[in-house]
């Protein structure tokens, strides 16, 4: 690739020879956005995203995510100063819910991105290069598939004590085998192709043909995948948090938060719900998208 | 297989960072007592060694005693279990009876506002937190409208019939004790909607691809020449053909729903595993997680050898020995 510097057009020019990538791009963008459902997704993750990076500047009272009292001011109903009330010690449930995105955010991303980084090498070397290893691998996967997942992490996180980081250790632990699913059944397909078996006759090294070949035709379906598991993942973490051994109150986390106002309905019923109702919209903007997502990339296997 | 989920429940109970023996005792405990309760679950032993204490135990139905009410596990999973099953059990059948009529009616008027409102509903199901959805069913059905009751399985003054088969519905009817089962019923409302609303609407997504798919075939084309009425098409060629992937989602959900016990019967106080195992998780009691574990992998194993039987009364094909 070369860089050209100064000459007018050199921009033009730089365009003119990705023509046909762009043109491509600006396919699938077409077909991502006749869906009114995939934008509404797109729309849901973008907003969470902002909320989640400018949390602590857009919030009416940051000082109330740190745990400050205002007992003056306790369990006052959704007003113009407190958009979705306040909870029992006075503190801004809007705040809380809002900053809430950025834990949610951390959570969805680092379970996701631990399944996928444990789940991917081992689906490859068990669909690519099999054996007895293969094999082994398999098995593992499937004993831990065979238990509900949010089971698992429950006995997980009995085991290791309640808290926001064993919660997401207990549910990285769980989420990977369904990677090594994934990936497993693709590279096992890919290996048959012809491009792969020509790579293969050329003398073309393993390594080599793992990261030219079968990865890069993995992405998409890794992708879609990964966009619903940021939901999923963020679902499970809550549900964690709601029976008591996720994150521990008062950090704000809407899981938590649920529990806490729980205690509150139904007299006292904004406490609870605002943070449920971030949840859903969360949830299912990363579904909406993941949905979106799998239309333009891997039309295939629509479900 | 199920050897392997020993080996995973065994190990969770390993990495247990506190002392069990210790926890067990109680904080006032000297040295002294907690050594002999160490020796007496067999916690000085080396790792394999508990670890085949551990087998023969569950081989014989012993799987390890509760530190905190120093009940039988077993015997404790023999009172809650039946809970547990009742509520899965409605909330299945009650997702496959609505999920797949709704899934029919969803492909059949493809594009129309009856298909666009269910697919709404249906992606709420995924997205909706099962805990959060039983808090509001509480707030707005039990506490404002007042028509059902909040939790439990039924109220104080009722006297539960003398267990048969356990099954507290199933009980109730069989002892001739109408009110005890409706009362019962209508406890079983809301952890029922509940716990079956994101099952319902996976069944609903999946019966609906696969039937438009089905309904694109030739012979569906041919069996429409032939002048078949569209609900005899629809009902006697379609769907059957349209089942299997939903056999397939209905064994999955069986599995999400076991899951998800743990925080339905956690909302509406429901005294079966889920709620055991929470209570156990919360106090760091490890033998009932394991127990809950290893009961739960059980039931999904089981779960899906049905399902597999099931593909071979729907597809004769599968039946015979050689085929897909």
């Amino acid at each position: 690739m070369t860089t050209r510097v100064g000459p007018p057009g050199a921009l033009a020019g730089w365009l003119e020879e990705r023509r046909s990538a762009l043109g491509e791009l600006r396919r699938l963008a077409r077909i991502f956005a006749r869906s009114a459902s995939s934008l509404v997704g797109l729309g849901l993750v973008a907003a969470f995203l902002v909320v989640a990076a400018a949390g602590p500047w857009i919030v009416p009272y940051p000082e109330d995510a740190r745990g400050a009292v205002h007992l003056e001011r306790k369990l006052e109903p959704p007003s113009a100063a407190h958009w979705f009330g306040t909870d029992e010690v006075g503190t801004d449930v809007y705040t809380r819910v809002i900053l809430g995105a950025r834990v949610s955010l951390q959570i969805g991303l680092i379970i996701t991105l631990v399944a996928a980084l444990v789940g991917v090498p081992l689906g490859v070397v068990a669909g690519y290069a099999g054996g007895a290893l293969g094999e082994v691998i398999m098995r593992v996967t499937d004993v831990f598939l065979s238990v509900p997942a949010l089971m698992l992490a429950l006995a997980v996180v009995g085991a290791l004590g309640p808290g926001i980081v064993n919660a997401m250790i207990a549910l990285s632990l769980v989420w990977w085998p369904g990677y090594v699913r994934l990936v497993q059944g693709k590279a096992l397909a890919l290996k048959g192709e012809a491009f792969v078996e020509a790579a293969r006759a050329v003398g073309t090294g393993r390594c080599r043909i793992v990261f030219a070949h079968v990865l890069p035709n993995c992405v998409s379906p890794i992708v879609v995948k990964g966009s619903m598991d940021m939901g999923t993942a963020i679902l499970a973490a809550a549900g964690l948090g709601f029976i008591g051994l996720g994150a521990q109150p008062p950090y704000p986390e809407w899981g938590a938060m649920i529990s806490h106002g729980r205690n509150y309905l139904p007299t006292w019923w904004w406490y609870s719900t605002f943070p449920g109702v971030f949840i859903y919209l969360t949830v299912l903007g990363f579904n909406l998208l993941g949905d979106g997502l799998r239309d333009i990339l891997d039309p295939k296997s629509r479900v | 297989m199920l050897f392997g989920l020993l080996c995973i429940t065994f190990a969770i109970a390993r990495v247990v960072p506190g002392d069990p023996a210790r926890l067990a005792a109680g904080p006032d405990a000297n040295e002294d007592m907690v050594e002999t309760l160490r020796a007496k679950y067999g916690l000085d032993q080396p790792v394999p060694v508990q670890f085949v204490r551990y087998l023969r135990g569950v081989l014989v139905g012993d799987l390890g005693q509760s530190l905190r009410s120093r009940n039988a596990v077993a015997d404790d999973l023999l009172r809650y279990f039946p809970n547990t099953f009742e509520l899965v059990t409605l909330s299945l059948l009650l997702a496959v009876a609505l999920g797949i009529p709704l899934g029919m009616l969803s492909a059949v008027y493809k594009d129309t506002w009856v298909d666009h409102t269910a697919r709404i509903v249906s992606v709420s199901g995924v997205a909706l937190p099962a805990f959060w959805l039983g808090l509001m069913l509480q707030l707005v059905i039990a506490l404002h409208l007042g028509l059902l009751p909040l939790g439990g399985r039924l109220p104080l003054t009722a006297s539960p019939p003398e267990p048969i088969t356990h099954l507290l519905l199933v009980d109730a009817l069989l002892r001739g004790q109408g009110d005890t089962f409706v009362a019962a019923l209508r406890h079983a409302v809301l952890p029922v909607v509940t716990l079956c609303f994101p099952a319902l609407t996976s069944i609903m997504r999946v019966n609906r691809a696969e039937m438009i798919e089905t309904l694109k075939q030739d012979y569906i084309q041919s069996a429409r020449a032939q002048g078949f009425s569209g609900l005899r098409i629809v009902t006697r060629y379609a769907l059957r053909n349209a089942m299997i992937p939903t056999l397939t989602m209905i064994g999955l959900r069986y599995g999400w729903m076991l899951g998800g016990t743990v925080l339905v019967e956690t909302v509406f106080d429901w005294p079966g595993i889920g709620l055991y195992a929470v209570n156990a998780a919360v106090s760091s009691d490890f033998q009932p997680i394991m127990g809950v574990t290893l009961l739960i992998g059980v039931n999904f194993m089981l779960a899906n050898l049905l399902v597999d039987f099931a593909y071979g009364w729907l597809d004769p094909r599968i039946r015979r020995p050689g085929g897909a």
